[in-house]
C-alpha cells in the first residue's frame, strides 16, 4: 500500500474526479483512514463516481458498491485512483 | 407486563435449559441497518437506559418476551462497520464481546444487516461468525431492496452463512415472530469459517491462546490488534502482548487491511450465487434529484435556515402553552397545599421540593419538541444533509456541521441543545459543542434583558423601523453567538483530541419516518431529562430555598418586626406591609447574607449586594432574577414589567443619583449573557458528558469571563 508513496503527488485521486466521472480505486494511501475506508467498501479495484459536492464544495459524496458516500476533501484524497 | 429488574448472579450460572433463565442477546450492526428499530419492536418502551463506563454513549437495555415461559434481555450496542473500533464509542463492543467474564457477555448476538447493502453490512457479521459466537442474522427491509430490484436467495445465503437468516422489514414489525422462534432455540455457534488466519501469524495467535486460556484463533489475533484497547486486560498481560508483538514484528495496520480486503473477496464469491439485482435503484435516483433542491447553493441553505426557525419557533412560542400549563399547575397545587397544611415542613415541600419538580418539567415541552424535530431529521436522512453543508463553516470553528443543531437549539433552551449533540460521533467535536452551546442567549435570559433594556434603552426609531431597544436585543444575541464560536475556536487549540476525526459517513437515501421511533426517541429523551438532570435541579432548589427563607437566629422575626414597625410609622398598606418583611427577610437570610459577603467581589462590576443575591438566586434559574429583583424592591404580587421598571428607576445611590445607570445595567445584561447560571444546564451537562470535570469547568469559564466582560462593560460606559 505505501510502496506508491514518492508518487503521490502526480496520482490522481477521488478528489479530483469531476461530478459524474468515474475511476477505479488503486490504493489507500493513509494506512489508519484507509482502514475505515476498506471497512467501508472502498476496496481497491472498486469503481467510484463522485456523485455531488457541498454547496461550498467540500465535503463531496461518492457511491461506491452502490452506496454513497459522504467524506471530506483532504479524506478524498487519500483514496488513489488507476491511471 | 414483564419484570424489568433481573438479578445479576442468575445469569452467571453454568448455562442451566435456557427456559428458565433470562438470556442475553446483544443487539449489533452497521449504522442506520435499523438497529435501533429491531430493539424498540423487541423491547417496547420496556427499555432501560443506563451507562458504560468511560464513553458517552448510552447503554441501551431492554426485556423482550421471546416466549411465554422465555425473557432475554436485550443490549443495544453503538452502530459499527467491524470489530475494529474506529472511535471511542464502538469500544464499548469489544470489551463486551472479549471479554467473557463480563457480566454482559451475551448468550446470542442478533446482527442486523440491511438487505439492500448485504455486502457491506456481512463484513461486521463475517468478523462475529469467526469468534464463533452464536449468531443470528436478522436481514433487515428484504421488501425495500427487493422492490429495488435486489433479490436474495434466503435459504442459499443461511447455507453459505452457516447460520439462521430471518428475512424482515423492522420497522413494520414483519419477521418479528419469526426471529423469536429462533431466538428460543438453543443456539450454536455456525461452523463456517470465513477468514484464514495467515500462517506466519500463528505463533503470535498460539502464544496467545496459551497464556489467557482462549480457544479461538480469531480472537487471539484480536488481542494481538487491540490490546491496548481492552480494559480487562491486566498491566502485566498488556506489558507481556507488547513484548511479543515487538519480537514477532506484528504490523497491525497492515494486516487488518489485508483482513478486510480478504473478507470482502470472500463475501463477494458467496454473494455470487446469493444476490441478484435486477434492475437500478429507483430510491436513490429520488434522492439525487431530491438532493439538487435540498442541498443547492441558495435553495439549500434557505430550506434550511427555514427549518431551522420553524424549529426555534416551536421551541419558543409553542412550548410556552404547555409550559404555561405545568406553572400554573404547580401553583395552584402548591397553593392548595398551603391553604390545607401548615408548618415549616409544608414550606419545604412546596417552596423547595415541588417548586423545583416544577423547575425540571417545565423543560419537558421543550426537549419533547426538540426532539420530535431531530428524530424526524435524523430519520428522513435529512440531518446527513445538513452536516454536509455546515460542515466546511464550522469546521473552521472547531465544530462539526452537526453543531448546527445545537447550538440554533440553544437560542430558545440550552438544556435539549445540549442533549441533542448526542448525534455528533466524534468526542472532541461533540465536547466543544456542549461546551459552547450555553452561551447562545436561551430564552430565560429574555425576561433579564427586557426588564433592563426598558430600563436604559430610550425608544426610539431609527428610519422609522429599527427600534433601538430590539437592537439592542438584537446586538445581545449577536454578542453571545459570537462568544461560542470564538470559545469553540480557543477550545479547538487546547483539546487534545482522543480519537481521530473521521467525516466519512454513509449518505442515507431520503426515507419516510418512522413515527414509533420518533415517539420511543420523545419518551426516552424526556424520561433521561427529568430523572438524571431532575436530581440535581430538586437538590440545588432546595439548598437556594434553605437559603433564602432561613437566617441566622432569630434574624427572620426581627425582620419581621422591623418591618412591621416601619409599616405602623409610614401607615402602609396590607400588602405593602407583605412586601416590605419579605424582603426585609430575604435581606437578613443566609442567601442575603452570602450576597453581603458577595459585594466586594462583585464592587468593581457596579452591584451592590442586592443584585448579589439576585446573582445568587439565579443560579436555580436565570428568568428567578425578575422574581428576586421584585422581592427585594419589595414590589409585592404584580410582577408586571412596567412597574419592576419604575420601582428600579426610583432607586437612587448614597449621592441621590439614580442607581440603575446605563453602565451598570448594561453590565449586568452582559454578565448574564456569559454567566453560567443555569443548574439544569450543568446537570444536564454532566449526564452527557459522564463527568463533572465539564460543568465545573463551563461553570468557571462562562463565570470568568462574565465577570471580566462585566467588569469592562461598567467601565467603558461609566
Amino acid at each position: 500500500m505505501q510502496t506508491k508513496l514518492e508518487e503521490q503527488s502526480g496520482r490522481k485521486s477521488v478528489r479530483d474526479l469531476e461530478i459524474g466521472e468515474r475511476g477505479v480505486i488503486c490504493c489507500l494511501q493513509d494506512p489508519e483512514m484507509g482502514l475505515k475506508l476498506l471497512e467501508m467498501g472502498c476496496i481497491p479495484g472498486t469503481e467510484v463516481k463522485l456523485n455531488s459536492r457541498a454547496p461550498l464544495g467540500d465535503p463531496i459524496t461518492i457511491i461506491v458498491n452502490d452506496y454513497t458516500l459522504s467524506l471530506r476533501l483532504d479524506e478524498a484524497e487519500t483514496i488513489l485512483l488507476k491511471s | 407486563m414483564t419484570v424489568t429488574t433481573i438479578q445479576p448472579e442468575a445469569l452467571q450460572v453454568e448455562r442451566p435449559p435456557i427456559e428458565n433463565r433470562i438470556a442475553k442477546i446483544a443487539l449489533i450492526g452497521n449504522p442506520n441497518s435499523g438497529k435501533s428499530s429491531l430493539f424498540n419492536q423487541l423491547t417496547g418502551l420496556n427499555q432501560k437506559v443506563g451507562n458504560f463506563p468511560g464513553v458517552t454513549v448510552d447503554k441501551k437495555t431492554g426485556i423482550s418476551q421471546i416466549n411465554p415461559g422465555f425473557k432475554a434481555e436485550i443490549i443495544d450496542l453503538p452502530g459499527t462497520y467491524s470489530l475494529y473500533p474506529k472511535s471511542l464509542d464502538e469500544r464499548v463492543i469489544i470489551d463486551l464481546l472479549y471479554d467473557r467474564q463480563s457480566p454482559h457477555y451475551p448468550d446470542l448476538v442478533i446482527v442486523t444487516a440491511d438487505a439492500s447493502n448485504l455486502k457491506r453490512n456481512l463484513l461486521l457479521f463475517t468478523q462475529l461468525a469467526d469468534m464463533h459466537i452464536p449468531a443470528v442474522l436478522a436481514l433487515n427491509m428484504v421488501d425495500v431492496a427487493e422492490s429495488e430490484g435486489i433479490r436474495i436467495d434466503v435459504p442459499a445465503l443461511q447455507r453459505e452463512l452457516g447460520v439462521p437468516v430471518i428475512p424482515m422489514n423492522a420497522r413494520k414489525g414483519i419477521g418479528i415472530a419469526a426471529l423469536k422462534i429462533v431466538i428460543s432455540q438453543q443456539l450454536e455457534a455456525g461452523k463456517v469459517s470465513f477468514f484464514c488466519i495467515p500462517e506466519e501469524l500463528q505463533p503470535v495467535v498460539m502464544a496467545i491462546k496459551a497464556r489467557f486460556g482462549l480457544k479461538n484463533d480469531y480472537l487471539a489475533l484480536h488481542y494481538a490488534h487491540q490490546y491496548k484497547n481492552l480494559r480487562f486486560l491486566k498491566e502485566q498481560d498488556v506489558a507481556w502482548l507488547d513484548e511479543l508483538l515487538q519480537k514477532r514484528d506484528f504490523k497491525s495496520n497492515t494486516l487488518q487491511a489485508n483482513e478486510t480486503i480478504a473478507r470482502y473477496t470472500r463475501i463477494n464469491e458467496l454473494l455470487l450465487d446469493v444476490v441478484r439485482v435486477e434492475k437500478a435503484k429507483q430510491e436513490e435516483k429520488f434522492s439525487n434529484r431530491l438532493d439538487q433542491v435540498l442541498t443547492h447553493k441558495v435553495f439549500g441553505y434557505l430550506i434550511f435556515f427555514g427549518l431551522l426557525f420553524l424549529i426555534f419557533q416551536a421551541i419558543f412560542a409553542w412550548a410556552s402553552y404547555p409550559m404555561d400549563l405545568i406553572d400554573e399547575g404547580i401553583t395552584r397545587l402548591n397553593g392548595l397545599i398551603q391553604e390545607n397544611f401548615s408548618g415549616p415542613l409544608v414550606n419545604l415541600l412546596t417552596e423547595g421540593v415541588i417548586a423545583g419538580l416544577g423547575g425540571v418539567l417545565v423543560f419537558v415541552p421543550q426537549i419533547a419538541i426538540l426532539f420530535a424535530f431531530i428524530a424526524i431529521l435524523e430519520e428522513t436522512g435529512y440531518m446527513a444533509r445538513i452536516t454536509f453543508m455546515m460542515d466546511k463553516i464550522m469546521r473552521k470553528f472547531g465544530l462539526n456541521g452537526k453543531s448546527v443543531v445545537p447550538l440554533m437549539s440553544g437560542v430558545a433552551c440550552a438544556v435539549p441543545a445540549v442533549m441533542s449533540a448526542r448525534t455528533i460521533e466524534n468526542w472532541k467535536d461533540r465536547m466543544i459543542t456542549i461546551f459552547v452551546t450555553p452561551l447562545m442567549s436561551c430564552s430565560a435570559r429574555i425576561p433579564v434583558y427586557t426588564v433592563l433594556i426598558a430600563l436604559v434603552v430610550p425608544e426610539k426609531y431609527y428610519l422609522g423601523i429599527f427600534n433601538l431597544q430590539g437592537l439592542v436585543l438584537m446586538g445581545l444575541y449577536l454578542l453571545g453567538f459570537l462568544a461560542a464560536i470564538f470559545s469553540a475556536l480557543l477550545l479547538k487549540i487546547l483539546l487534545k483530541a482522543r480519537e481521530r476525526s473521521y467525516f466519512i459517513m454513509e449518505f442515507p437515501v431520503y426515507k419516510m419516518p418512522r413515527w414509533k421511533n420518533v415517539g420511543i426517541t420523545i419518551v426516552e429523551k424526556s424520561k433521561a431529562f427529568v430523572f438524571e438532570a431532575g436530581k440535581v435541579i430538586v437538590a440545588i432548589s432546595i439548598i437556594l430555598w434553605v437559603l433564602a427563607s432561613y437566617g441566622p437566629g432569630n434574624s427572620f422575626e426581627r425582620a419581621e418586626q422591623k418591618a412591621l414597625q416601619e409599616t405602623r410609622e409610614k401607615g402602609l398598606t396590607e400588602e405593602q406591609a407583605a412586601g416590605k418583611v419579605a424582603a426585609y427577610q430575604l435581606e437578613s437570610s443566609y442567601a442575603g447574607i452570602i450576597g453581603r459577603s458577595m459585594e466586594p467581589v462583585i464592587k468593581p462590576l457596579g452591584y451592590d449586594w442586592k443584585i448579589g443575591i439576585a446573582l445568587l438566586t439565579s443560579f436555580a434559574a436565570r428568568e428567578v432574577f425578575v422574581g428576586t429583583m421584585s422581592t427585594i424592591y419589595s414590589i409585592g404580587e404584580a410582577e408586571n414589567v412596567s412597574t419592576i421598571k419604575n420601582k428600579l428607576m426610583a432607586e437612587r445611590d448614597a449621592n441621590g443619583a439614580p442607581f440603575f445607570t446605563p453602565a451598570r445595567s448594561f453590565s449586568l445584561m452582559v454578565f448574564y449573557l456569559f454567566a453560567m447560571q443555569c443548574v439544569s444546564t450543568l446537570a444536564i451537562v454532566r449526564r452527557e458528558t459522564k463527568s463533572w470535570t465539564w460543568p465545573l469547568a463551563q461553570l468557571l469559564y462562562m463565570s470568568g469571563l462574565a465577570y471580566v466582560m462585566a467588569f469592562l462593560t461598567y467601565h467603558l460606559f461609566s
